[in-house]
């Protein structure tokens, strides 16, 4: 469970403000106009930034002063989540070791992985030789040997098609009841959330002014501010 | 698009008539090629080139790494400045710093015989050569690797944070990657300027033993008028030049002119106590090499004999003459350049076809391979036969400064006037605005910057530059930099500290005139 009481972020001008609590296992999908705080909110999550004010819990323990390595967290970003010098097994290997001192059951979970999120057979191959789907597939492989339950995806697929994205979607669902992670999700495609379960929460000017079941959220929107953004 | 051909041609053409000239006046003898002479003269060009990119390139890791790293020291964004002073003082200035810094009676044996101490340096041979190389290349090659940093995206720095990766686990993941990818053009560059050094070596080299192919191309045309050898050792360099840029691919297409200072980006490797003891050496490291001789420069020129100094009328006369050069020769490099520019932007946007607008830039960066010496030499013999050289020396210095300049304008403002090209033809040429009107309306106000920065480089260049005019230069023809050569020739260090100072306050102040004045947009 993640928790976040009475969080204050200044950002130049901007003062964010965020109450929020996302149930373990669940999905949250965030959605919002840009430069409303989607971004922060994850960065405050994984410890990137630092709030000026409040807590941040996950499953009770105070995660407020833990640098970003020492959470159970795994963060997505839109784009760079590989290194390009390193093959796809070694890309995944640094989940398991920062050095890269892999043991043979450790290069086992690696193939398993790489399986897991339809990529056997590709550890061999480095991030050129792959597609923008394939790179986030790759960078989702690591989540998975990284055994952390909190998974967070700052719009990983946002430069795919339409129907890459749904499918990569479809494969952090299953991830997220399998592997039983807790997601926390950016994004600004609306359209492929109507298949998603879990609630929604809606970002102006940083602070969350909607909280809704997602399919209520897109359809029967609970603030005006949700209607103008989705164009209802 | 005629003007970039015409200028292109230009620039070639006076190429070729050094070719021509050389050919013609020395004749083909293949046995000057290969010889004891040419074989040791290229042994030591190779050999101070090599220990000097070397050690420039070595130093400069640790301190662009330190800088990249510590990113609150206070006085970081000024020593991260001045590390593009050293591209604007003139060669011989930064020789006088050497000197008054490691010479016989310099700042360190001073200070040793204070402390009891026998100091044996010699400035005077490659053990000179080697530190004023330093000054000048370690600042830079530290510019260009601090770029490297730069240029690795935010998510790596996140994704170290996040995966816990430790200091030998960032430098392995994170930084080596871009380093090994900036690391050689960063060390054929600062090969190739030392390769083709020649003030410095003139100055500190001490005689033929210690002599570069530039010096000996040099000594050949202007004390012994052996052209055959002069033609040979020009071969030789001009194969050496050319093999090394070939060898490398291309250098890298951005030099590294603009000052760029980053939002910091949050490293996980911060806390260690060793990291910060090495960090702040070579911070300390970095700032020695460039602000010890600039400030001799300055303490040194100041407490010199400054009226005695200025009193000198051939002082003011030459002063006055490298003005001239250096204002004239600015001025065409920036008109050749940006004809030059204007064409391969059409090339490349209009017309796609990159690889013709590649070799339109290469062209203009010839003199990068064949040297501006080798270029004089071919001139002296094309023109003897015609004309007194002499008497017309100015203007192959003239020719000359355009020709060094433009390699740097070419790529200063090439960038931009490319940007904006792309953004803005199609809406141009829809509304029927071509030729002057084009360049007035649209490119002026857009490329002021860059083409006062041209200029600026160019100016301060041409100002500082000896070169060519130790070739051509008589009494009558004197520039500064000759004047303050042959003042420390004659061991007056006390005027030439002067002279010096001057010397650079010039160059800044030309620099600045450029960069400030001209580049200032008007509001």
């Amino acid at each position: 469970m993640i928790q976040l009481s009475g969080v204050r972020y200044r950002y130049e001008t901007m003062v964010m403000a965020y109450d929020l609590t996302v149930e373990r296992g669940s999905l949250v999908t965030v959605i919002g106009p840009s430069g409303a705080g989607k971004s922060t909110l994850l960065n405050l999550i994984a410890g990137f930034d630092r709030p000026q004010a409040g807590r941040v819990l996950i499953d009770g323990q105070d995660m407020t002063d833990r640098r970003p390595a020492a959470r159970p967290i795994t963060m997505l970003f839109q784009d760079h989540n590989l290194f390009g010098h390193l093959t796809v097994r070694q890309n995944v290997g640094l989940g398991i070791h920062p050095g890269l001192r892999l043991t043979r059951p450790d290069e086992a979970a690696i193939e398993e992985a790489l399986a897991r999120v339809g990529l056997a057979g590709f550890a061999g191959r480095r991030p050129w030789q792959l597609s923008g789907g394939e790179r986030q597939r790759v960078a989702l492989a690591r989540s998975l040997v990284r055994h952390r339950p909190v998974l967070l995806l700052d719009e990983p697929f946002a430069a795919l098609g339409p129907a890459q994205r749904r499918s990569m979607i479809g494969l952090v669902e299953d991830l997220r009841t399998d592997a039983g992670f807790t997601v926390v999700m950016v994004t600004h495609q609306t359209d492929d959330l109507h298949r998603v379960s879990g609630r929604a929460i809606f970002l102006e000017d940083g602070s969350i002014v909607a909280d809704a079941p997602t399919r209520q959220m897109l359809t029967n929107p609970p603030h005006p501010a949700v209607a103008a953004y989705l164009g209802l | 698009m005629i003007w970039g051909w015409l200028a292109a041609a230009v620039v070639l053409g006076s190429i070729a008539a050094s070719v021509a000239g050389l050919w013609l006046g020395a004749g083909f003898q293949p046995d000057r090629f290969v010889g004891g002479y040419t074989l040791g003269i290229l042994g030591f060009t190779v050999l101070e080139a090599g220990l000097s990119m070397l050690l420039s390139v070595g130093l400069a890791i640790p301190a662009a790494r330190a800088l990249a790293r510590r990113t609150r020291f206070p006085g970081r964004v000024p020593l991260i400045a001045l590390l593009a002073l050293p591209m604007v003082v003139p060669p011989l200035v930064g020789v006088l710093a050497i000197v008054q810094i490691w010479g016989r009676s310099g700042l360190v044996s001073r200070a040793a015989q204070a402390l009891g101490l026998e100091t044996s340096i010699n400035v005077y041979g490659l053990t000179g050569i080697l530190l004023a190389h330093v000054f000048f290349n370690m600042p830079f090659a530290t510019r260009m690797l601090l770029q490297a940093w730069a240029s690795i995206p935010g998510e790596h720095w996140r994704l170290a944070r996040q995966l816990g990766l430790g200091g030998p686990g960032v430098f392995r993941f994170v930084e080596w990657p871009v380093l090994r990818r900036a690391l050689p053009s960063a060390a054929a560059l600062v090969f190739l300027l030392c390769f083709t050094s020649f003030a410095i070596v003139l100055a500190l080299g001490g005689g033929p033993p210690n002599a570069t192919l530039e010096v000996a191309i040099f000594q050949a045309v202007r004390f012994d008028l052996d052209f055959g050898l002069a033609l040979a050792l020009a071969a030789i360099q001009v194969t050496v030049c050319a093999a090394v840029l070939i060898g490398l691919g291309r250098l890298q297409r951005t030099a590294p002119l603009g000052l760029g200072i980053d939002p910091p980006a949050v490293r996980p490797d911060l806390d260690g106590r060793w990291g910060r003891i090495g960090d702040g050496a070579a911070i300390t490291l970095v700032a020695a090499v460039l602000l010890v001789p600039l400030a001799a420069i300055a303490v040194d020129g100041l407490l010199g004999p400054v009226a005695e100094a200025l009193s000198r009328s051939a002082l003011w006369w030459a002063a006055a003459r490298s003005l001239a050069l250096a204002v004239g020769s600015a001025a065409l490099a920036v008109a050749l350049g940006l004809a030059i520019v204007s064409t391969l932007r059409e090339l490349r946007v209009r017309h796609g076809r990159p690889r013709l607008a590649g070799g339109m830039e290469a062209a203009s960066s010839l003199v990068l391979v064949v040297p501006p010496f080798v270029l004089a030499a071919g001139w002296f013999l094309l023109l003897r036969p015609v004309l007194d050289v002499f008497a017309y020396g100015l203007g192959l210095v003239l020719v000359a400064n355009v020709l060094i300049s433009l390699p740097f304008v070419v790529r200063v403002v090439t960038p931009a006037a490319t940007m904006t090209f792309e953004r803005t033809w199609r809406l141009a040429d829809s509304l029927g605005m071509a030729g002057w009107r084009r360049v007035c309306l649209i490119d002026l106000p857009a490329l002021r910057r860059p083409v006062g920065l041209a200029y600026g480089i160019a100016a301060a260049l041409a100002f500082g530059d000896l070169g060519v005019i130790a070739m051509f230069g008589t009494n009558d023809t004197q520039t500064l930099p000759l004047y303050l050569y042959q003042l420390i020739g004659a061991y007056r260090m006390g005027e030439a500290s002067v002279v010096g100072l001057l010397l650079v306050v010039c160059c800044l102040g030309l620099f600045a005139l450029g960069d400030r004045v001209m580049g200032r947009a008007r509001a």
